[in-house]
């Protein structure tokens, strides 16, 4: 069966002007109970590459340069 | 370059004890061991990083089961959850827990874990339960992973995250040998053999489908998807009373604790519509879920959390902690919605169906050493069969883990294992990503975690069952013959399936398997609707026995503290009876 891609707005967000992954951070990334969070080959920041966040907050908490916001995701806010 | 792209690889390692699952009882397991031989090769694997993971990823409000001299002894503690519990306790297990866990309190504290004081200096225990005093708030519990993980680095314990072990080793007279685990960013097959394996890896939560309809906003940290579970099954060892299912109150759609455990002691309190109260204890039991469920559909629902009514000042710092500690979102949550505690009630709801023990008492079952069944094999914390045990359970039990673990590695040496058994399981796992074409796993998941909603949730009806039990082993097919992953991290995804559904068959057959009804919602049977002491007073094992899963009763332990006649039932009086 073929397969579709499927759109969803994610919760976890980061303010590429402050992230420092492009500089070797990967605090976010390494701290992620989901193992849900990238860095971008592109841009070389920080980014949710997959929408299954428990909205937990250590990616948010522990990022050094205040660059990663947790929403509520969207189906339950 | 496309992320987590899978690699073909095999690699083997060995160590004396291996620590799986990173949360709360795997550190504690793993120090402890370590700490009692600090020549052996301790691993800690863990399945996220061992600086967030597990339930306690962003700490705790409060320890709520702490047996603190001065406030509650022993014999109270162990009398208590065995009368929550249904009389359905091996009580040398809580007992030891109740003995122990004073000490590891302490222990808590020197590694720079605060907890609430008052003004003489002693632990401020608040009272949630419904006889003894057992809880202990924790204002700046946001502390313990990063206290825990400094004592890690400290006794050099070998740290290896985002490997997901998937099935046991064991030797051919039935001694643990080891683990095969799979590297979640690169599918790199990595072999760990060890003398003794201990097994930390949390509730399953991820089995019932929160009413949100998001997958992954589950009451339990959604990494806990029941591995553990499905691995001891596997593994031949017997899981106790698993048809006592975890069912909690929670904040509706946000679905983490409101919490009546932080804000009860303050006088805040569980409210109907009409804004009265109709539970006499907050306190998690089966028995308090039933009148919860009961009054949501009474027509007297919604269900409340009311702290409107208290101080400005004392909601401030109710606030300060739920905002803070254990899930802050919950403040981000409010606000969304306008909420103001000061103003308006939370609105409550009972979340999905899982199994852990840390709140009810399904688990792997272990004896008061956190022994399985299987030689060379423990268990500690929400997955393991001591009820009740929160937290520090966690701590307290992982502790007994790693000291019997160290004897039990110390005085023997690795057992042999099958190489073919290897082979059949890097075969199993990597099925899903050798297919062209199928379904993806978070479809597998969806399907198989609503059919748990639609079939399994209490009240039990027989018919249900059967038909849920039908409509998974289709799914399971087409989980076994269709699903695929096209990267490493979705065939994590397709592993943690696996165990979510192994988990739903062991959640129907356990609870076929008991022809009563006990412990209130969590196992409430409409076809036999009357707890049968002469027939059920006894603990249900399930186990895989030539392939097949089977269930038999095993007799309760006689008593260490007795219960009197007229005790035995006072959590089944949790309705507050109208006066006249």
């Amino acid at each position: 069966m073929p397969l579709a891609s499927y759109q969803t707005s994610v919760p976890v967000v980061v303010d590429d002007a402050k992230c420092i992954a492009d500089k070797g951070c990967t605090v976010c990334v390494d701290v992620c109970p989901l193992d849900v969070l990238r860095i971008s080959d592109i841009s070389g920041k920080a980014y949710m590459a997959y929408d299954e966040c428990w909205y937990c907050m250590p990616c948010e908490a522990d990022c050094p340069t205040g660059a990663v916001t947790v929403n509520i995701p969207y189906l339950l806010r | 370059m496309a992320p987590d792209q899978i690699v073909d690889g095999l690699s083997e390692v060995s160590c004396d004890v291996l620590v799986i699952g990173g949360g709360t009882a795997g550190p504690m397991a793993a120090l402890k061991a370590k700490l009692k031989n600090p020549k052996a090769n301790v691993v800690l694997l863990e399945k996220a990083n061992v600086k967030r993971s597990g339930a306690i990823s962003m700490g705790m409000d409060g320890l709520n089961n702490a047996v603190i001299p001065g406030y509650a002894t022993p014999e109270q503690y162990t009398k208590e959850i065995t009368i929550a519990n249904d009389g359905i306790v091996d009580q040398k297990a809580v007992y030891k827990y109740a003995q122990n866990c004073y000490s590891i309190i302490e222990e808590l504290d020197s590694f720079g874990i605060r907890f609430l004081k008052n003004e003489n200096g002693d632990y401020a225990v608040k009272k949630v339960h419904h006889i003894g005093t057992y809880v202990l708030p924790m204002p700046n519990g946001e502390t313990v992973k990063k206290a825990l993980y400094r004592q890690l680095r400290r006794a050099r314990i070998l740290i290896s995250n985002r490997y997901m072990a998937t099935r046991l080793l064991k030797s051919l007279d039935g001694r643990i040998a080891g683990a095969i685990s799979v590297n979640t960013r690169t599918a790199e097959i990595l072999v760990i053999k060890a003398k003794a394996v201990i097994l930390c890896m949390g509730a399953a939560g991820r089995l019932g489908l929160p009413t949100s309809g998001y997958m992954f906003g589950t009451y339990e940290n959604a990494a806990n998807s029941g591995d553990g579970y499905s691995m001891a099954y596997h593994a031949g060892a017997a899981l106790a009373n698993l048809e006592c299912y975890q069912i909690n109150p929670l904040i509706k759609d946000y679905n983490g604790p409101a919490c009546a455990y932080v804000a009860g002691p303050f006088g805040a309190f569980t409210a109907n519509n009409e804004g009265s109260r109709f539970i006499e204890c907050d306190y998690w039991s089966g028995q308090m879920m039933l009148e919860f469920y009961n009054e949501l559909l009474s027509g007297k629902g919604p269900v409340f959390l009311q702290l409107k009514h208290l101080h400005p000042e004392t909601i401030s710092e109710i606030e300060s902690t739920l905002h803070k500690v254990e899930r802050p979102t919950r403040g981000l949550f409010q606000q969304g919605r306008g909420v103001d505690y000061r103003r308006e009630s939370i609105e409550m709801h009972i979340s999905e169906i899982g199994f852990c023990s840390g709140h009810s008492a399904s688990g792997v079952f272990v004896d008061d050493n956190a022994r399985t069944t299987v030689p060379g094999l423990y268990a500690a914390g929400d997955m393991a069969s001591v009820p009740h045990n929160y937290m520090l359970g966690a701590f307290t039990n992982g502790s007994v883990a790693g000291i019997d673990a160290m004897e039990f590695a110390d005085s023997h040496d690795f057992a042999d294992f099958d190489a073919a058994d290897v082979a059949m399981e890097r075969d199993r796992v990597m099925a899903p990503t050798k297919r062209e074409d199928g379904i993806p796993p978070n479809q597998v998941e969806y399907k198989t975690r609503r059919l748990v909603n639609d079939y399994l949730q209490p009240p039990k009806v027989t018919r249900k069952y059967e038909l849920g039990m039908r409509r998974l082993a289709e799914v399971r097919e087409d989980m076994q013959e269709r699903m695929i992953a096209r990267n490493a991290h979705e065939l994590l995804r397709a592993l943690e399936v696996q165990s979510i559904m192994d988990c739903a068959d062991m959640a129907v057959h356990a609870s076929l398997y008991r022809e009563e009804s006990r412990w209130g919602l969590y196992h409430w049977r409409t076809d036999f609707p009357e707890k049968d002491n002469e027939n059920w007073f006894c603990h249900t094992l399930l186990s895989k026995r030539d392939g097949r899963m089977t269930s038999e009763k095993r007799a309760v332990d006689p008593y260490v503290v007795p219960i009197a006649d007229d005790e035995r039932d006072l959590y089944d009086k949790q309705r507050i009876r109208a006066t006249a």
